[in-house]
């Protein structure tokens, strides 16, 4: 008792330090990285390449050094003690004699997805140094890949809603450029627009949210906080405080949820997720790994008291964020058996990975769906890039496993490792790291109440084994097929037309280069390109011991340093001025250990940041159960590959030309369940033709038909004027009158345009007339 | 009233120097050319310098003030005086104008369009430069109005004379149609002056005296102005005119139509419609935010069906004025301020993407899309600079056109006192989506025209493949400004909303903030 009084008077101040209290420079670095490359890069030695590889490795050591800084802050804080984020802004913007700020918010959600960012960010660019050498837009390549990262740090730093949206758009521009990269060819700028597009359709979303929240939590957040009404804290604060609207937050916690639906790629807008490979393979391992995708996700877990409180997580019967999560886990996953390319089996593999981080933010297991972007990245950034160490080295640029891959375990052995680590992780096997994310979503999934969608989490669990085997079956097991066989593949190459064509590297003349070294055979990658899938893959095995929840509490680092604490904060804001960062917090007094109101009722004394979470308790037993599904998925899945495309097994070859009902799902899934038939053929072509025309038909036929039959009414009348009343009847007595008729006829005919003047002496005389006549009317 | 009057004769200078500039060049012997492409820069030059150092006098702590107050006897028949003075939201317009202005002429020293006569043609481009500066500083209606129309004659024999096949029918179809909505703002202006007790034309003395003015009769002349403004703006469906204008007008004419002439109708409303007719204004506001959001839509509409990139881009300021009429029609300085912004910001980048149509022209011969193809492999900065424009212009962050376009939509979310919010809510959806189609057909014309392989047809007839030099010289220097502009005051937008931020809302307080 006598601690507790003594914690509630004063408290030591928060640790910190200077890679916190300047962690703004991460996302500056890279931008000025990008000027410079852009200036300056093609001058120089290695092309500007070297000036991105440094800028991220300076972001890496500035949010090594934050994540670090952070970690002491949360050990200097006692138990209960919300531990405040690390929050400074400059004055931006003004508006309506309201300033706005510019500045960064540090916590533990943004320090662990800083590191993450610019640590794949540093990898991936050490990788393009030996995968893009020789490609002609090199510079810009590089140019484009430091923004993009940029951009992804900035939005993940951002302290407003602003700011977020500043860099959640810089990585739709950066997306568009590199999905782009090879726009020679026709299908790769398609992909770019169609990426670029879908993403901000969805971004609809993001500006009504925004909007809404500003005006809703504005006068709130000014009164209490002092901040405004796009600042992040504040719209925590405010989202928990009771205040809202239900009607308002939930429609804008939907608005907000629409943009991360386009940009994480879930269902209905996933679409452009798979087309996005076009780009050259470091862009996808990048982009699907911790940026871009990660955006959207990143955004509910970042605004997650609006969603909390908008959507009512935790309610019953489940919410919007956790049926899109579930029907994206399932219909992904399904998309991925039927593709030949191993780039599009990672592509929805994400996409599916992405809807159990959207399902364990929409069912109250924050951490977990945090912990799993955490991991994810790791392996998925892994496995891309060995996707890109087998077209580089083995298969001749090629990604289809069917026609150009196989048996590539033997001659690409390290590629071959990193790849089953990092597909272990994927599935979610024990001790790989994806175990310990994955299945404290499911198990948390379940332990809040929500069964039917914990069985979905498992079905999706038992789908990835599945299609991750076949993949690697295909990959790296059987017989060398196609290119891997050494086979100059150029012929169905070509003819298998623009899926395939990715990355030709844009530039034709160097395929003799490409021939020369293709008649060596496949062979393993040189080290600029293994090293990072060695980094990646130790990763993708150990990085899930940073939330252990098997080996008991002590192992749950994550959750002590990341997950935010639920606690009132009483007299959190400190008044100060720009770039004040000093806040001095106080928990409440009465609120014991584990009572927190934050989430469940108005806290009356302060205020909250984050709601009151549950944690599953681990139990071996539903662990093992999800292994046996994952062991079954893999174990059906290796023998179904085997019969069928090694021993060409007569029942099963050609299935579905036989079996009807199995023909029309297998067509259905190849169509991709013409959801690119409906968006591009239906909504699309209507807008861009029939609709625009109609537009455009009745500006020209319409608006200007009634100008021209005005025109053509008033020559007319003006003639008649001239010739019947001026000519006979007034005939000179009415000068003036002459003029006017006159004037106006003449200034109306196209090919007598000069007398300009008379116009507009006429103009003044007949104006003056009108308004003396509007006067008089009106007195 | 709120005046400084120092340094009164800054303005005057500014305005008219010009002027004097013409009087120079009509004394220029015809046949040296450089004589008066010289008498031309010096004098834009000289008039930017002074406009420069009108910014430095501005005293921007004061900035809701009117400064460089003059004020002399002018027609004193019809009460109406020479007052002119600027205040932050005049001032960056102003500047705008002369920037804009040496920048075209810069570009024209390399340009001069057929049928030569750079004479005539760098006269009249100076003549329309007193006429726009004056339009921004002039604080009489009367006044205002004379340089309104002033505006209109220099123009109207630039896209007449200079312009292409379809001048005739473009320039007349311009003029009528400007002068048409001239003149009810002209009616409406003397009704008001009668209305306030015919005494003066001075629009400080109005905004005191117009409010007593009864609603029903505010209403008929508020119908008046708008007609005039939105005419200008354009505004749907009023627009009809610009089109034409844009896809006929010399390069030069079409930048600066963009970039300065369209604004002559926003700033009318701010500066004296809303303000002079508050009561009309809450009335007609829903009216004018329909029509904004229609314009949105449906200008977006128009450059999906173009195929030919200057008509389009002519249709894309349809759209983007649309935002600009959103924002002030919500009445809130919010909203004001965000369309002050958009004007400056529309100027800078749809001035820009003219001047690319016009580079695009000069090489290609032709604006049919269809026809173009692969110019980042022809021409890569040329490529980049149109891409960077395109990229302003659909309102990315961190470049100007976001700062028009975001802060207007959010306007709407909260629209002023007495306006319905429901109806403004369903606006703001509206013109959210039309962020979607604006991406659309900039993006969708930027692959068409930028990516691929250049075309064969257009390489192989005619030498055009020597026409396709990139970006030159003097394209640089006419460019770097505004490319830089749009850079900078997307990063730092408080360069501009600090200057509107007071004068925005001393002019709107007849709304309650």
């Amino acid at each position: 008792m006598n601690l507790l009084a003594a914690e509630t008077e004063v408290l030591a101040p928060l640790a910190s330090g200077w890679f916190l209290e300047n962690a703004w420079l991460i996302p500056v670095i890279p931008a000025i990285a990008f000027a410079l490359i852009i200036l300056i890069g093609k001058r120089l030695p290695m092309k500007g390449s070297e000036l991105g590889v440094a800028s991220m490795l300076a972001s890496l050591v500035l949010s090594a050094g934050a994540a670090y800084q952070w970690i002491q802050r949360v050990n200097s804080a006692t138990e209960e003690q919300f531990v405040e984020p690390v929050i400074k802004s400059w004055s931006w913007w003004r508006s309506g004699g309201f300033d706005f700020g510019i500045g960064q918010h540090i916590d533990g959600l943004s320090v662990v997805v800083l590191f993450v960012v610019a640590f794949i960010s540093t990898l991936v660019q050490i990788y393009s140094l030996e995968y893009l050498r020789g490609d002609r837009r090199y510079t810009h390549f590089f140019a484009a890949l430091t923004l993009f990262s940029g951009g992804m740090l900035a939005m993940v730093l951002a302290d407003n809603m602003i700011l977020f949206l500043l860099g959640w758009e810089i990585m739709g521009l950066c997306s568009f450029m590199l999905i782009g990269h090879w726009w020679e060819e026709d299908a790769n700028s398609r992909a770019a627009l169609k990426a670029f597009f879908t993403v901000r359709t969805g971004d609809v979303g993001l500006l009504v949210g925004i909007s809404m929240l500003y005006f809703a939590a504005n006068d709130w957040t000014q009164e209490n906080l002092g901040l405004s009404g796009f600042s992040i804290r504040g719209i925590s604060a405010w989202a928990l405080s009771g205040e809202p609207n239900s009607t308002v937050i939930m429609v804008a916690a939907i608005a907000l949820f629409i943009a991360s639906i386009g940009k994480s790629g879930q269902f209905p807008l996933h679409t452009w997720l798979p087309d996005a490979m076009a780009g050259p393979t470091p862009v996808s391992s990048l982009l699907h790994s911790s940026t871009m995708v990660v955006a959207g996700v990143f955004l509910v877990a970042r605004l997650y008291p609006v969603f909390f409180v908008g959507l009512d997580i935790l309610g019953s019967g489940g919410n919007l964020i956790m049926f899109i999560g579930a029907i994206t886990i399932v219909i992904s996953a399904a998309l991925a058996f039927v593709q030949n390319d191993i780039k599009r089996v990672l592509a929805y593999s994400t996409v599916s990975q992405l809807g159990y981080m959207m399902l364990g933010l929409g069912a109250g297991a924050w951490l977990p769906a945090v912990f799993h972007i955490f991991t994810h990245a790791f392996f998925k950034a892994c496995l891309f890039l060995g996707a890109g160490s087998i077209s580089h080295s083995a298969s001749h640029h090629s990604f289809d496993m069917k026609r150009d891959m196989g048996g590539l375990r033997k001659v690409m052995p390290i590629t071959f490792t990193t790849w089953i680590i990092s597909t272990l992780a994927l599935c979610g096997v024990f001790p790989f790291s994806g175990f310990f994310s994955k299945d404290e979503i499911i198990d948390n999934v379940g332990n809040n109440g929500y069964n039917t969608f914990m069985i979905v989490g498992l079905v999706g669990a038992f789908m990835t084994a599945a299609y991750m085997t076949r993949a690697t079956y295909l990959t790296f097991f059987g017989e060398p097929r196609g290119a891997s066989a050494g086979h100059s593949s150029h012929e169905p190459h070509d003819a298998h037309g623009s899926h395939d064509s990715h990355d030709t590297h844009g530039d034709h003349d160097d395929h003799a280069s490409h021939d020369a070294h293709a008649s060596h055979g496949p062979h393993e990658s040189g080290l600029l390109i293994t090293a990072p899938l060695m980094i990646l893959s130790v990763l993708a095995l150990g990085s899930g011991l940073l939330n252990a929840t098997p080996f008991g509490e002590s192992w749950e680092r994550m959750k002590l340093w990341v997950e935010p604490r639920a606690v009132e904060v009483v007299d959190s804001t400190y008044p100060g001025g720009p770039g004040e960062s000093l806040f001095i917090n106080v928990p409440s007094a009465e609120e014991g250990s584990s009572k927190s109101v934050c989430g469940t009722a108005t806290p009356e004394k302060g205020v909250c940041y984050a709601p009151k979470l549950e944690h599953a308790k681990f139990k071996w037993s539903k662990a093992m159960l999800s292994m046996v599904i994952v062991f079954l998925g893999m174990a059906v899945s290796w023998i179904l590959s085997m019969l069928l495309f090694t021993k060409r097994d007569a029942r099963l070859v050609g299935l579905t030309q036989r079996v009807k009902i199995l023909g029309v799902g297998h067509r259905f899934l190849v169509n991709k369940y013409y959801l690119d038939d409906l968006y591009e053929k239906v909504i699309v072509r209507s807008v861009a033709y029939p609709i625009s025309n109609a537009a455009y038909w009745f500006n020209q036929n319409i608006l200007d038909g009634i100008l021209h039959s005005i025109s053509n009414l008033t020559r007319k009348l003006s003639g008649w004027v001239y010739k019947n009343i001026d000519q006979r009847v007034v005939d000179g007595t009415v000068n003036n009158s002459a003029t006017f008729t006159k004037s106006v006829g003449t200034a109306a005919q196209p090919t007598q345009s000069g007398k300009v003047s008379q116009y507009g002496a006429l103009l003044f005389s007949a104006a003056a007339v009108a308004a003396l006549v509007l006067v008089i009317i009106n007195t | 009233m709120n005046m400084l009057q120092e340094n009164n004769w800054l303005l005057s200078v500014g305005t008219f120097l010009p002027l004097l500039g013409v009087v120079v060049l009509l004394l220029t012997p015809k046949a040296s050319d450089q004589m008066v492409k010289l008498v031309a820069l010096v004098t834009s030059i000289a008039t930017l310098a002074v406009g420069v150092y009108t910014a430095l006098k501005f005293d921007f702590d004061q900035a809701e003030k009117l400064q460089f107050v003059a004020d002399a006897k002018w027609i004193s028949v019809i009460k109406s005086s020479y007052l002119i003075g600027v205040d932050g939201i005049s001032l960056p317009l102003y500047l705008l104008s002369m920037i804009i202005t040496l920048l075209v002429v810069i570009y024209s020293l390399d340009h001069v369009p057929s049928p030569g006569k750079p004479k005539a043609f760098f006269s009249l481009l100076l003549v329309l430069q007193t006429g726009m500066a004056g339009t921004f500083i002039a604080q009489d209606l009367i006044l205002f109005f004379v340089f309104f129309e002033l505006v209109l004659l220099p123009m109207f024999f630039l896209i007449g004379v200079w312009g292409g096949e379809q001048r005739q029918y473009a320039s007349i179809k311009f003029f009528l149609y400007t002068m048409f909505g001239s003149a009810l703002m002209l009616v409406a202006f003397l009704a008001l002056f009668f209305k306030t007790g015919a005494e003066s034309f001075s629009i400080p003395y109005l905004i005191e005296n117009g409010g007593s003015i009864a609603k029903n009769i505010q209403i008929w002349i508020f119908a008046g102005m708008f007609v005039g403004f939105a005419v200008k703006v354009p505004m749907f469906p009023f627009h009809t005119w610009l089109p034409d204008a844009h896809t006929q007008a010399p390069t030069q004419g079409s930048v600066i139509l963009a970039a300065i002439l369209l604004k002559l109708g926003t700033y009318g409303f701010v500066r004296i419609a809303l303000p002079i007719l508050p009561d009309a204004a809450r009335e007609w506001a829903p009216y004018i935010g329909g029509l904004a959001v229609i314009g949105i839509i449906y200008g977006a509409l128009g450059c999906l069906a173009q195929t030919d990139m200057k008509r389009l881009i002519a249709f894309s300021s349809v759209a983007h004025m649309g935002f600009v009429m959103l924002g002030i029609s919500t009445l809130t300085s919010f909203g004001v301020n965000a369309a002050m912004f958009g004007m400056v910001a529309h100027g800078l980048i749809t001035g820009m993407l003219f001047f690319i149509a016009g580079s695009v022209k000069e090489r290609y011969h032709t604006l049919e899309i269809s026809k173009l193809g692969g110019m980042l492999t022809a021409m890569p900065r040329l490529g980049w600079i149109f891409g960077f424009c395109a990229m302003a212009s659909l309102g990315l962050p961190g470049l100007a056109g976001f700062w028009g376009e975001f802060p207007a939509i959010l306007s709407a979310y909260n629209p002023a006192e007495g306006l319905n919010e429901t109806v403004f809510r369903v606006f703001m959806v509206i013109a959210a989506l039309g962020t979607v189609l604006a991406a659309a057909y900039l993006l969708w014309m930027f692959q068409r025209i930028a990516f691929g392989t250049a075309k064969n047809s257009s390489s192989h007839d005619h030498s055009h493949s020597d026409d396709l030099h990139d970006v030159t010289t003097f394209e640089w220097i006419a460019w770097t400004p505004l490319l830089l502009g749009i850079l900078v005051l997307g990063i730092l937008p408080n360069l501009l909303f600090s200057v509107f931020d007071p004068a925005v809302q001393i002019t709107l307080s007849a709304f309650g903030g």
